[in-house]
């Protein structure tokens, strides 16, 4: 029996952009990406993978819900396109970015999820990667009343429960929830497929809803619990002392001296 | 905010029952902020036999030490530990509650907030006190740039990685009492089997010295060099991604935003070019060795020493002259 699958996905601007496009604007206390394209936060991307699997061995309707400023049609249809079923925009552009802090997001995702209709199952990135915070996935859990599992490497549906392994700093466990519930989705499972041109074109087509904030009958301001007071470039470089030597071996052998020199080792 | 109190510290055991290096840190830490703002320090510590870890860490100066002792506790169920803790955190509400950044309190920890609705930030590289407020800064968008934040609850909640805070010398022993609370029956959540995949004795994560190998190491024989090095400092071997994605090294030994964050005494870098994904999961270390044939490769920007030149020739003169100076 199919179930329903809402993958939450973020748009990030692309994290592997170098880092002089990351414009630290202290003064307004916001990152503005330069010259890189967003994408889909890729740990996101690895929750829709997670969720085109499941449905390829058990059967699901999957929704991609987005909520954010400026969402691009293009990466939304991409990824769309690798096997989703539907999308669930919901334009924040009126909401100044700052009062997005996870505790908002959360409660905005929340209201949104309760205007997609019911559902079985959620998943979302382990973190996204421009705030790297990992809360919003284990927030969206606890305000719908539903058990979560976070970091799986892998997601499966049995007999009505979800079956997950999640990763542990020296290796894995396997926990089990029944649904509905929210499952936070690592690295590991995988990246997400390619869509194929095809696939593209009949995407366009597939079902799209667009809610503004007020459609989602929830006030935004007040809802964060977070603020941002400073905002600095990472002071990361360091002076480095090169060892040189007439041979590699030589340099090598000086390098390890000089460690010791300077009581490192 | 008259109503919050205290700076509680979750602690974590690990191996030999003993509290985990971040949880001594993070005692560290609560012990400069409870002076600033005039506070006592708790430590809570929850699991099956965990008395005499609850013992031992009365003698890292904090105040008091509150366990909560119970068999179904044994293996980490946060369902049970939010059960159990969010009834007492709301009959003593903290002042500041504090958690390592590990794999327990990035699960625990946003849970607990919500439910708490209690203002949290994760990852925190520093915490300081101005005025009333507790600033905690982190890293964001992958490193590329540094946040300080603060909480608009009277609560604040925070996870912090490891060796920001220094872990005090033993000294005389606080108060060991139970926690006034009890263990929820049930969970939804079952956990099954465990694999463990990586042995506990060296976890990267509190290993002082860090050796990593890249993309250029091109295989597992160099990790086995690697392995040697790090043999010979006491140390443990890490990578960046393409190796753990290649399979030369596992999974569970990767450094980076989407690995493990470590900041030991020394990370010697050897074939890896200094992404910003890699740099955020180590740039914190205490000192930085690079070992890279390409002279303009980023790693030896954020480094202190450097060797440029090709690692297999580098490596078996370098580890030679290790052994030497440690036999000394
Ligand atoms: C969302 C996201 C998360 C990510 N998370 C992580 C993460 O957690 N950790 C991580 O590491 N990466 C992560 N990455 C990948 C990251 O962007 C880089 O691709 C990766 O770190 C590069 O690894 P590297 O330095 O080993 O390889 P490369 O960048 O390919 O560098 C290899 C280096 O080896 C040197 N070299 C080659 N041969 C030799 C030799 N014989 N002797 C000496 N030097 C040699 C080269 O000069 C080069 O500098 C992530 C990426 C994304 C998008």
């Amino acid at each position: 029996m199919a179930i329903n699958i809402i993958v939450c996905a973020k748009q990030v601007p692309d994290p592997e952009g170098p880092p002089s496009s990351f414009e630290i604007n202290a003064e307004e206390r916001r990152v503005t990406a330069r010259g890189i394209p967003p994408v889909i936060n890729p740990f996101d991307e690895n929750a829709l993978e997670a969720a085109i699997r499941i449905k390829e061995t058990s059967g699901a309707n999957i929704t991609l819900l987005s909520l954010g400023k400026g969402l691009s049609k293009a990466v939304i249809l991409k990824a769309v396109a690798a096997g989703a079923d539907a999308s669930l925009l919901v334009d924040a552009e009126a909401l100044d970015a700052a009062l997005l802090d996870p505790f908002a997001t959360a409660r905005l995702l929340a209201a949104a999820i309760g205007k997609a209709g019911p559902f079985d199952l959620i998943l979302c990135g382990r973190q996204a990667a421009d705030t790297n915070a990992g809360m919003v996935g284990l927030g969206l859990a606890q305000l719908l009343g539903i058990p979560a599992i976070t970091l799986a490497q892998k997601v499966e549906i049995a007999d009505g429960r979800v079956v997950v392994e999640r990763v542990l700093p020296d290796g894995y466990e396997v926990v089990e929830a029944p649904l509905p519930a929210l499952v936070t989705v690592s690295g590991e499972v995988g990246d997400l497929r390619y869509p194929s041109l095809q696939a593209i074109k009949a995407g366009k087509a597939l079902p799209q809803t667009v809610l503004g904030l007020a459609d989602l009958g929830v006030e935004p301001a007040g809802l964060g619990r977070v603020e941002t007071v400073r905002l600095t470039a990472p002071s990361r470089e360091r002076r480095c002392t090169l060892v040189e030597g007439d041979t590699p071996e030589e340099a090598g052998r000086k390098l390890a001296q000089l460690l010791r020199q300077e009581k490192v080792i | 905010m008259a109503d919050t109190q205290g700076i509680y510290i979750l602690a974590e055991i690990g191996e030999a029952e003993k509290p985990t290096a971040v949880t001594l840190e993070l005692i560290g830490l609560g012990r400069d902020l409870a002076s600033r703002l005039g506070e006592r320090v708790s430590t809570l510590v929850l699991g099956a036999g965990v008395r005499e870890a609850a013992q031992e860490l009365a003698l890292y100066g904090p105040d008091e030490v509150l366990f909560l002792d119970d068999p179904a506790l044994s293996r980490y169920d946060p369902e049970l530990y939010v059960g159990a803790l969010v009834p007492f955190l709301e009959s003593r509400p903290p002042r500041v509650l504090l958690a390592g950044h590990t794999s327990l309190g990035q699960d625990l920890f946003p849970r607990l907030a919500f439910s708490l609705d209690c203002g949290l930030v994760t990852d925190c590289v520093a915490l300081e006190v101005d005025g009333g407020d507790i600033l905690l800064t982190r890293p964001i968008y992958g490193g590329n740039a540094i946040a300080t934040q603060k909480v608009g609850t009277s609560k604040v909640m925070a996870t912090v990685r490891a060796r920001v805070g220094e872990a005090p010398q033993p000294s005389s022993a606080a108060a060991v009492t139970p926690l006034e609370t009890a263990v929820p029956a049930s969970s939804r959540l079952s956990l099954k089997e465990r694999e463990v995949l990586q042995s506990r004795e060296c976890p990267l994560e509190e290993a002082p010295v860090v050796v990593s190998g890249g993309r250029g190491m091109g295989g597992e024989d160099g990790f086995a060099q690697l392995t040697e090095i790090a043999g010979i400092l006491s140390g443990a071997v890490g990578a960046s991604r393409p190796p753990v994605d290649s399979g030369w090294a596992a999974s569970t030994c990767q450094v980076g935003i989407t690995g493990k964050v470590v900041a030991p005494d020394i990370y010697i870098a050897v074939a890896i070019s200094g992404s910003t994904q890699h740099l955020s999961g180590m740039g914190e270390s205490g000192k930085i060795v690079a070992i890279n044939k390409d002279p303009d490769a980023y790693i030896f920007k954020v480094a202190d020493y450097g060797v440029v030149g090709d690692w297999r020739q580098v490596l078996p003169s370098f580890s030679a002259a290790l052994r030497e100076i440690m036999q000394e």
